[in-house]
């Protein structure tokens, strides 16, 4: 970790000046992935603006329905909002699905969505890797590649984004407002997080300096059948291996609107509306659940250690439709965490 | 003298419990002494080759940087192999830290910088620039089973596995048989507390070192050989150790660093290593591992064939026993043997919590469960009818042995008798249900200890030995012993540890502190006793006059007759009478040492029969270890509350190693790369549902005065094996490579 300078921003105009002001500063909002990151030389940025001063920290309801999630809301306050627990259960869910209660504490809402990849080579200095030094090679490619993506890598990267929230929010249609050098702009979800292609190192689609101010989440929060199932190597305190955040609306057992993202394959939540378009108007069946998670992995590969993901997100797809229908956890890894005394 | 059970046997809370919560409790890195500096590691990106080029001059530019040292400029101190040799290593030739050019692992220390703040010695170390030149490196062992020898015995304690009878004449007597492959791969201690040394300079090469270590006595040898330095110049002070699980049994690198920077600096120094460098020495080796197994029509074993290759450095023959109990644990005339090296570039594996026994009961678990399914036998009635009265392995009879009783109680306690065999055939709703069971034996040792105990005027006893404290609950049942061997109240009486200044103890492992510190604690006690007896005699108190050891007894503070308990005397009036401070006793290990040199007249062993439930999700095979009974069979329990989270600690620990715990290397590197907490997985509470722990009782007199087996590692035995077993049991699938992540079951 190298020495650096931190100012606390007190207005978002100041946070943004200050960032402009000082080449190879970054924003930091709970310091659990940036701090890990510094010291293991990963980030070595000279300058930090805190953000935690910005009066961010708010969720507020919009005059249009929706929900306002200010960026430094903790992780932890906002799956715990009481609007969010009643009309985002989804979201409730897969923020608590993620990390422990100590880093849900410090951790905020726009620092998940900036949360970098957990891929091993990104985070060892010794080892090539295109997103840490572009043109070094990729490592996960023919090496320890079980945490890495199966939908929509590149010859350069196959990271996927670690972030359980993020795949609820890509699900409920969340549009992320940013406010940078050129002023302010929303961005829609689904824009936000980028597939690696040629430029692994760019995560997103922030311009440089641009600084999250919220999530706005609509309306509809599919509050009556959803689930957010996440597949991983131990109970709490890893990553996904798989996860998927189901939603649906329903008409008896017709199903009216869907919603469906993954995480832990792909470098950004991968949200698939074609295959929300085939369940439109199906029954609720495990037979519409198996031809749509066949849909949505028909163009996965597999890098050998973390080809299982295939099959295993096939089976989680099916299983999540299945309890957001039923709206019964049968045994996902949350059922058995609660009912852990 | 006779014991009353005032204190042994009963539930203690920790005496050092509020220290550790309260903060006070310091560990090696937590000395801040005065005008301290830091060194911090730098560490090989490569696994082989050679260093070209250091760059130290822009780092020493940086104000507050004091040196970067590598081996162009830390001195030779030591030439031979024999000067860096710990009580515990291996054969072979040390690895010495910062020694040449050579890299001979990943993750190899190459410059230790120096720094008047840590923040900056770690600054200064991310931009030391070194040049290497890389060489082909070979770490796969299954790429090096060919190559695989057969070990010295360089390694003290280490016996090569005996084979007796005939095993392919077993095998062809047999009318069931199953035979298959088994693995594991390399897993690292990881304790909470990372290695760390502070030394303290005190002038004119005298030191105060507080290392993390698991044998503060060990330490201090090293230090002493490699840097010529006396006993009293290295003294050598460990309170505390955050976890060890073998990982300090030998003195790590750290060490030797820092006392090289403090000799050289003539300042006080801390190095402190990072969880990363956690990976970068010992660990428990990887193996390869072919069980054979064949039975009669009645199930009884007619050949038994366990053979093993493990991975070891390029430098020393790491040798760990873990074929030898499948010679031991079931009755069997035919038994083949064997146990192999294969040297790779990686550092040499360390004894790690049950060193190769939990290796190999692994296998041998996983194939008895396989042989009872082939035999159509349960896996407990198998595991009954081939019980073994007697070690085979060294043809004499256990001084005692509670297995059966471990099998029964425990399959009592778990509700065996419900299980249906057939995989599958079990269910709670929609989940899977799947019981499944092992077992082990491990070593009853006892090594040569001594202690001092030291009654004052004010009546308080304090007991001291310089053993260690892992966390195992060694300070608390030597106080409970020695308040009980005087017949103080626990409150009373201070045990003190972790000093070289203190009487000679042996390393904290094996499971040998409670009986070799333990019963030396007695011993010393007695001595005390017989000192305040003769000071008694010399006060006006007829009734003792003639009195021997033997007719007296300690309790309530006092010394009284045994014949006449009227007749006694306050301890604390005894003290004061003879005028001294204290009155002290120390016990001779003489008799402890011939014992050694003695062929066993017994085979002493602890046993453990571990039962376990798992559910698993038929669709997404996601594994739940909803039930775990553990029967435990280790002579006497001194403290069954701290016996009984040393049992709990291996089970999670056993649970780990069956579901999710690996150090994964990337062998293009020759690194193991998933080098965090947040990567290398261990169980968290959310794995954990009920453990059972059951102590059956085993009353022993002639494995030691006390009848203490121990108990840090037997209960680790089988419990790998136990969940893969029930994981067949529910599933049908049977994964012989640990551990079993949900790949290996899709
Ligand atoms: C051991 C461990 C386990 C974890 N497990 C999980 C898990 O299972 N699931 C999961 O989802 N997450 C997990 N996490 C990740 C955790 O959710 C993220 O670290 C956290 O959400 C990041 O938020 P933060 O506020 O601490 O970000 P910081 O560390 O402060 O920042 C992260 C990045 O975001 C940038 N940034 C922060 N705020 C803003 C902003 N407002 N605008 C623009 N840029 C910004 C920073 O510059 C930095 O680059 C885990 C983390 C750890 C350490
Ligand atoms: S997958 Fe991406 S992050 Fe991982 S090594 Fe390759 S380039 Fe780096």
């Amino acid at each position: 970790m190298n020495s650096f300078t931190f100012t606390q921003a007190a207005a978002v105009a100041g946070a943004v000046q200050d960032k402009a002001a000082h080449e190879g500063s970054a924003y930091i909002g709970g310091g659990t992935n940036l701090v890990d990151l510094m010291k293991e030389n990963v980030a070595r940025p000279t300058h930090l603006i805190g953000l935690k001063k910005l009066g961010l920290d708010t969720i507020e309801t919009l005059p249009d329905g929706g929900l306002r999630l200010g960026a430094l809301a903790s992780n932890a306050d906002t799956a715990w909002h009481p609007e969010v627990e009643k009309r985002y259960p989804l979201l409730n869910q897969a923020i608590l699905a993620g990390a422990s209660p100590q880093l849900r504490n410090m951790a905020t809402d726009g620092g998940n969505l900036m949360q970098r990849t957990r891929c091993y080579y990104f985070y060892d200095l010794a080892t090539p890797c295109n997103k840490r030094e572009p043109g070094s090679g990729c490592s996960a490619i023919g090496g320890y590649n079980r945490v890495c993506g199966i939908l929509g890598t590149s010859d350069s990267c196959i990271a996927t984004h670690p972030s359980d929230m993020c795949v609820a929010l890509a699900a409920l249609d969340t549009t992320v407002r940013v406010s940078g050098p050129n002023g302010e702009r929303t961005i829609k979800f689904e824009d936000f997080h980028r597939l690696p292609g040629d430029h692994p190192e760019r995560d997103n689609t922030l311009e440089p300096g641009e600084l999250i101010t919220g999530l706005d989440l609509p309306e509809k929060g599919f509050a009556k059948n959803f689930s957010y199932l996440k597949l991983r190597d131990r109970t709490s305190y890893a990553f996904a291996l798989v996860s998927v955040a189901a939603a649906l609306e329903l008409d008896g057992n017709t199903i009216k609107d869907a919603r469906l993202a993954l995480g832990g394959v792909a470098h950004k939540p991968w949200r698939d509306k074609e295959a929300e378009a085939m369940l439109i108007g199906q029954p609720a069946t495990a037979d519409t659940f198996r031809r749509v998670a066949a849909k949505v992995l028909a163009n996965a590969k597999g890098y050998g250690e973390n080809t299982f993901k295939i099959e295993l997100a096939k089976r989680a797809i099916v299983r999540a439709l299945k309890q957001a229908t039923e709206m019964k956890q049968e045994v996902d890894t949350n059922a058995f965490l609660n009912s852990n005394p | 003298m006779t014991l009353q059970t005032d204190y042994i046997g009963k539930p203690t809370s920790r005496v050092d419990g509020p220290a550790k919560v309260t903060g006070t409790a310091k560990y090696a890195a937590e000395y801040n002494v005065p005008n301290l500096l830091y060194g911090y590691v730098v560490s090989s990106p490569i696994a082989k080759g050679k260093i070209t080029k250091i760059d130290a001059a822009p780092v020493l530019a940086l104000p507050g940087v004091q040196q970067v040292f590598s081996h162009e400029n830390v001195p030779h101190y030591a030439l031979l192999d024999r000067s860096y040799k710990d009580q515990i290593a291996p054969g072979g030739s040390p690895f010495r830290p910062l020694h040449d050019a050579e890299i001979k692992y990943s993750l190899q220390p190459v410059a230790l910088v120096v720094a008047d703040t840590f923040e900056l010695a770690r600054y200064a170390a991310s931009i030391l620039h070194i040049e290497y030149e890389e060489a082909a490196h070979e770490t796969e062992l299954s790429q090096h089973i060919d190559e695989a020898y057969e070990p010295g015995r360089g390694k003290a304690g280490y016996q090569p596995p005996k084979s007796r009878g005939n095993f392919g004449k077993g095998w062809k007597e047999g009318v069931a048989h199953m035979e298959a492959q088994y693995s594991h791969h390399a897993q690292h201690h990881n304790p909470m507390e990372m290695f760390a040394t502070t030394v303290e300079w005190l002038g004119d090469k005298n030191l105060n070192i507080y290392d993390k270590t698991q044998g503060a006595f060990n330490s201090q040898l090293l230090v002493t050989k490699v840097f010529g330095l006396s006993k009293d110049q290295a003294r050598v002070i460990s309170k505390y150790t955050g976890g060890g699980f073998g990982s300090g049994l030998r003195p790590q690198y750290q060490l030797l660093l820092a006392v090289m920077a403090s000799l050289q600096l003539e300042r006080s120094v801390r190095v402190s290593l990072t969880r990363e460098q956690m990976f970068s020495f010992g660990h428990r080796a990887e193996t390869l591992q072919h069980v054979a197994l064949a039975t009669a029509a009645d199930g009884s074993l007619t050949g038994i064939n366990h053979f093993a290759v493990a991975e070891t450095s390029q430098f020393e023959d790491f040798t760990e026993n873990v074929v030898g109990w499948s010679g031991m644990l079931y009755n069997c005339k035919n038994v083949e043997l064997g146990y192999r090296l294969a040297k790779g570039d990686i550092y040499t594996p360390l004894d790690m919590r049950a060193p190769g026994a939990a290796s190999g009961s692994i296998a041998l678990e996983i194939a008895m469960d396989e042989m009872a399914y082939a035999a159509g036998l349960d896996p407990l009635e198998f595991r009954l009818r081939n019980y073994s009265d007697i070690d085979q392995a060294q043809d004499l009879p256990y001084s005692s042995k509670a297995l059966r009783k471990c099998y029964h109680e425990g399959a009592a306690k778990f509700g065996w008798e419900q299980r249906t065999p057939e995989p599958g055939s079990m269910r709670d709703g929609n989940l899977l249900v799947g019981w499944g069971m092992g077992g082990g034996v491990w070593d009853a040792s006892k090594m040569p200890a001594t202690v001092k105990a030291s009654l004052d005027a004010d009546g308080h006893l304090t007991v001291s030995s310089g053993t260690n404290e892992i966390g195992t609950g060694t300070y608390t049942i030597m106080t409970q012993i020695a308040a009980e061997s005087m017949g103080l109240p626990i409150e009373a009486v201070t045990f003190v540890l972790g000093d070289t200044t203190l009487p000679q103890s042996p390393i904290q492992g094996g499971s040998w502190t409670a009986a070799s510190v333990g019963n030396s604690v007695v011993e010393a006690c007695t001595k005390l006793g017989e000192a305040l007896l003769k000071q008694a005699q010399k006060m006006d108190h007829p009734a003792f006059k003639d009195a021997k050891i033997d007719d007296v007894q300690f309790a309530n503070g006092q010394m009284r007759l045994r014949a006449d308990d009227t007749q006694a005397v306050v301890l604390r009036d005894v003290v004061q009478a003879s005028g001294e401070p204290k009155i002290d006793a120390e016990n001779s290990t003489v008799l402890a040492k011939l014992e050694m040199l003695k062929p066993p007249r017994y085979s002493m062993h602890a046993h453990n029969a571990v039962f376990v439930e798992v559910k698993v999700d038929p669709e997404l095979m996601t594994v739940h270890v909803t039930r775990v009974v553990n029967a435990v069979a280790a002579g006497r329990i001194i403290n069954p509350k701290t016996a009984r989270s040393q049992v709990l600690g291996s089970v999670v620990w056993g649970l780990g190693m069956a579901l999710m715990e690996e150090s994964v290397m990337d062998h293009r590197f020759g690194r193991y790369m998933n080098h965090s907490l947040a990567e290398y997985h261990v169980p968290v509470n959310a794995d954990i549902h009920d453990i059972d722990v059951v102590f059956v009782s085993e009353e022993d007199d002639k494995v030691n005065p006390l009848g203490i087996k121990g108990l840090g590692e037997v209960g680790l035995l089988g419990v790998a094996a136990a969940v893969a077993n029930a994981i067949y049991h529910a599933t049908g699938k049977r994964v012989r490579d640990m551990p079993i992540t949900i790949d290996k079951l899709l």
